[in-house]
């Protein structure tokens, strides 16, 4: 099976009825995709596929024929984080860290349909993202943040 | 302070009585060091390796789970070593005893934290002896920066001054002629500088100076101010490894199911269905549960699905209402024990005024961390190799070592990032599941991911409890008043799954904890704690007995403040005018949100504000609340916090801390609960137990005080006054009193 993810095309051997979340951490090794309910609920597997943010763990691995973006594939190629990674650098986001990867998907998401969101535009495209450490208040300013650098960028 | 009892030691006269067996000259013994140097680094102390090419490496003995102590932890050395925080790399300890926690044991003392009292200090400083000899490299009950903040800086000062010291005697100069800065010792004299890899491993085989000087406070570069976090730049690249991330050559996966009915045993099972299914390679018989070993997570999850087990009863009440009924009849028939017996009870006290009276209840919850439980493990011949996001390596060490009946020098712990922990990494049981499914794989690792519902379902659940509290009021305010909680004991429940190691004697003050140990200064004050005996496994939920007990006596200050017609945040300053850190983050909330100043109730149906106090762990935290009623329910708009945590060494790093401590009491507050039916927990999955929600979140402002003497922790004690400043808010809002959490069960949040 071909995947084309962050650029590149993989040749992974699955089943087909796996999800995709299950084949970028174990068949692929792309472990920055995280698990955590299995059922759409939380957001931590949220990747991109052709920009719209997608929940990889109740997708299969079949179903998938866009480009796939996951966090390993935010940061050009020098090293450059996206405007949203630095957003969360410079607010210092993250406490565990790890939901903070489809947190940030579905971020990118939302600033792509939306380039200045309100609070309550956030509100309905992150609340589907389960946090635990209620890293949220940072979040929302990240966003913003991230927002007005895009714009004036 | 009144009388309270002084039996309670959290690990037992005994083991006090075995540490002065030992000796003192036993206690001042240092443990080895367990860190060994490559050629051309030294190693200084446990906690630091300098490499010849100038890598200065921290080695961080706590676990890093969201709290921020991976940062502050190597600032501490950083501060007294004179390197850049910016440049240094970090590794997660490995497990000894020479990392052992002395502060996480204090806190178990029976005196509140705010008694500087000589028999107070005496018996802090014997657990910390305890502790000592009990070794345990652990994270918890907020203790990480109180035990390391001047361990650390003496590790860190140590090796400057080993350094200076080796420098001097290459130069023929007096150490006291040479100053340090940027990882260099400078001799201002000759112009001359030698970085201090080129000094490293000379320095590091000097003694280890014991009189090492700390910088005073006017001097710091890093503590007190906010840093940015070492770990931030791979946590927001996908490139953090969490225990489920660890990746080895020739890797296996698995995943477990356990009998939901907790602690029973698997009588039967067909694997017939799973063991057709491509990929996978074994089932296991656990006893109590199976596992399932496959070439993939996913393929081990469907396999699992296919085992067709059979489960025995579980060895506690099927249900929740008979889970309650022994919960009631403890808290009615126990006569339990007192915490705290100050004057006259309610009833010596009845002629004085009037009676109100109070029954108070809170659920089972369980931790639900981010990332689900899971651990690798490896075997080579007798020798075990487990990596876990864990809070307690050493336990596992120990806990490995009964188990298998192997030396504990063959068990060697990697510890990972957790994704969340909150007291249910602290335990040993996934750690030790993966090196039992590893025993099948012929020596080739094995991940064991559990699922969402394995999670879930098999917690160390935060113990369901009730409480029954009674106030005479007269004419003066309170005259006397009691608490009676009623729950199962977490430190029995969490000594029980040790193997070998001896429940402590004594009651456990974490039934009561939250009750018993506020600043409220109140002649006639009784505290009683019954404990109760049920076999659901119980463990350390963020604040633990300060996650239940808070809730109960705070909702009935704010019931007495109603009832004696007084304001409810000038009630408790008057009650706690004493505790000048108690004052001041009273005053910081009533100031910040304005208190006393009305609402209006613009676009909703009505708005209030509820106040609460809470000291644990050694911080002071004060939180008002402001909800509005609108048409689709409660919504919980902003909330004010001011914690006194007596030094601030990372403000920033507090200020969230402090936040996701709101943000889970509230989440709980809101509609968290364990349920069970037919023995098991009825909630699998974050479909029927969520948490709050981005949409939900209120606006919270946080202000850090540093009035109080000593320093306190950060983890917790933001989790504790949010429960009750919420339910106190819902009833200046709408006049309904909410006596049982989740508060969901009667209103619902928007």
């Amino acid at each position: 099976m071909e995947l084309k993810v962050n650029g590149k095309t993989l040749s992974l051997d699955t089943d087909p009825d796996m999800p995709l979340l299950w084949a970028l951490r174990d068949v692929a090794g792309l472990t920055g995709t995280k698990f955590g309910c299995g059922i759409a609920q939380c957001g931590a597997c949220a990747v991109l596929i052709d920009g719209e943010p997608v929940r990889s763990c109740v997708t299969p691995v079949s179903s998938v024929s866009g480009e796939i973006t996951t966090i390993e594939g935010f940061a050009a190629e020098d090293g450059t984080l996206s405007a949203v990674q630095q957003a969360w650098v410079d607010g210092q986001v993250a406490q565990c860290g790890y939901c903070q990867s489809g947190q940030m998907l579905a971020a990118t998401a939302l600033l792509k349909a939306n380039p200045s969101p309100t609070d309550a535009d956030i509100d309905d495209a992150m609340s589907g993202n389960m946090c635990r450490c209620g890293t949220y208040p940072r979040i929302r300013a990240a966003i913003h943040a991230a927002a007005k650098k895009l714009a004036g960028a | 302070m009144g009388k309270i009892l002084r039996r309670t030691f959290l690990l037992g006269t005994a083991a006090i009585a075995g540490g002065f067996a030992v000796g003192w000259y036993m206690y001042q013994k240092p443990y080895p060091n367990p860190l060994e140097a490559t050629p051309g680094e030294g190693v200084f102390t446990p906690f630091i390796k300098i490499a010849s090419d100038d890598t200065v490496k921290m080695v961080i003995p706590r676990a890093e789970m969201g709290q921020g102590m991976l940062t502050t932890l190597a600032a501490m050395i950083v501060e007294e070593l004179d390197v850049e925080l910016a440049s240094v790399k970090t590794e997660f300890a490995p497990a000894a005893k020479a990392y052992y926690n002395s502060a996480m044991l204090e806190e178990g003392a029976p005196f509140p934290a705010f008694d500087n009292s000589f028999v107070a200090e005496t018996m802090r400083g014997l657990q910390g002896v305890v502790a000592k000899f009990l070794a345990m490299q652990a994270t918890g009950g907020s203790s990480s920066t109180v035990d390391a903040f001047d361990k650390l800086r003496e590790a860190g000062a140590a090796a400057r001054l080993m350094l200076v010291q080796a420098a001097a005697e290459q130069w023929g100069v007096v150490a006291a002629s040479l100053r340090t800065e940027g990882g260099k010792v400078i001799d201002p004299a000759l112009g001359k500088s030698l970085s201090y890899g080129a000094l490293a491993e000379a320095a590091s085989q000097r003694k280890v100076p014991s009189d090492a000087t700390l910088k005073p406070r006017d001097q710091w570069r890093y503590l007190g101010k906010t840093q940015p976090k070492l770990d931030i730049v791979a946590k927001v690249s996908g490139k953090t490894t969490f225990g489920i991330d660890v990746r080895l050559p020739d890797m296996l996966f698995a995943t477990v199911r356990m009998n939901p009915r907790q602690g029973a045993a698997m009588t039967a099972m067909d694997d017939g269905p799973a063991l057709v299914l491509p990929g996978v390679i074994k089932v296991v018989n656990l006893g109590t549960g199976f596992a399932v070993i496959a070439s993939n997570t996913w393929t081990a999850f469907q396999a699992a699905d296919a085992v067709k087990p059979q489960w025995a009863e579980a060895p506690y009440p099927a249900t929740t209402d008979a889970v309650f009924g022994k919960i009631e009849q403890a808290l009615a028939l126990g006569e339990g024990f007192h915490m705290r017996s100050d004057g006259d009870t309610p009833a010596e006290a009845a002629g004085r005024g009037g009676t109100i009276k109070a029954r108070y209840s809170a659920p089972y919850l369980a931790h639900a961390c981010m990332e689900p439980m899971n651990a690798t493990a490896q075997w080579q011949g007798d020798r075990l190799t487990i990596w876990s996001g864990n809070q307690a390596p050493t336990s596992i060490v120990q806990q490995a070592a009964a188990v298998f009946s192997i030396p504990a020098e063959n068990v060697e712990v990697v510890s990972t990032y957790l994704g969340g922990g909150f007291g249910r990494r602290f335990e040993t049981d996934f750690s030790i599941l993966a090196a039992r499914v590893a025993k099948e794989t012929d020596g080739k690792p094995v991940q064991v991911t559990w699922t969402r519902e394995e999670d879930m379902r098999h917690d160390m659940y935060r113990p369901g409890a009730l409480c029954e509290a009674e106030a005479v009021l007269g004419s003066d305010g309170i005259e006397a008043v009691s608490f009676k909680t009623a729950s199962q004991s977490v430190m029995a429940s969490a000594f029980g799954r040790l193997e070998g190691a001896m429940t402590p004697p004594g009651p456990d003050k974490l039934i009561v904890d939250g009750l018993w140990d506020q600043p409220y200064d109140l002649p006639n004050f009784h505290v009683t704690g019954v404990p109760v005996d049920l076999a659901i496994p119980v463990g350390f939920w963020r604040s633990v007995g300060h996650s239940f007990n808070p809730f109960f006596i705070e909702s009935f200050m704010d019931e007495i403040a109603a009832a004696s017609k007084q304001d409810p945040l000038e009630m408790r300053l008057k009650l706690m005018a004493k505790h000048e850190p108690a004052v001041g983050v009273l005053e910081a909330v009533k100031e910040m949100s304005g208190w006393g100043t009305a609402l209006d109730a613009a676009g909703v149906k009505t708005r209030g504000r509820g106040v609460a106090f809470c000291l644990s762990f050694g911080t002071w935290v004060a939180q008002v609340i402001q909800v509005a009623e609108t048409n689709s329910g409660i919504r919980i708009e902003k909330v004010w916090c001011a914690a006194d945590v007596g030094t601030a060494l990372d403000p920033g790093n507090l200020e969230a801390q402090m936040i996701s401590g709101i943000i889970y009491g509230l989440s709980a507050a809101m509609g968290q609960q364990i349920t069970f039916a037919d023995g098991a927990a009825e909630q699998g999955n974050f479909d029927n137990y969520d948490a709050m929600r981005m949409g939900q979140c209120p606006v919270i402002g946080v202000r850090i005080l540093e009035n109080s003497p000593k320093m306190g922790g950060a983890g917790e004690p933001g989790t504790p006054p949010s429960l009750p400043a919420l339910a106190n808010a819902i009833f200046a809002a709408t006049g309904k009193r909410i006596r049982s959490l989740p508060l969901s069960g009667e209103v619902s949040f928007a």
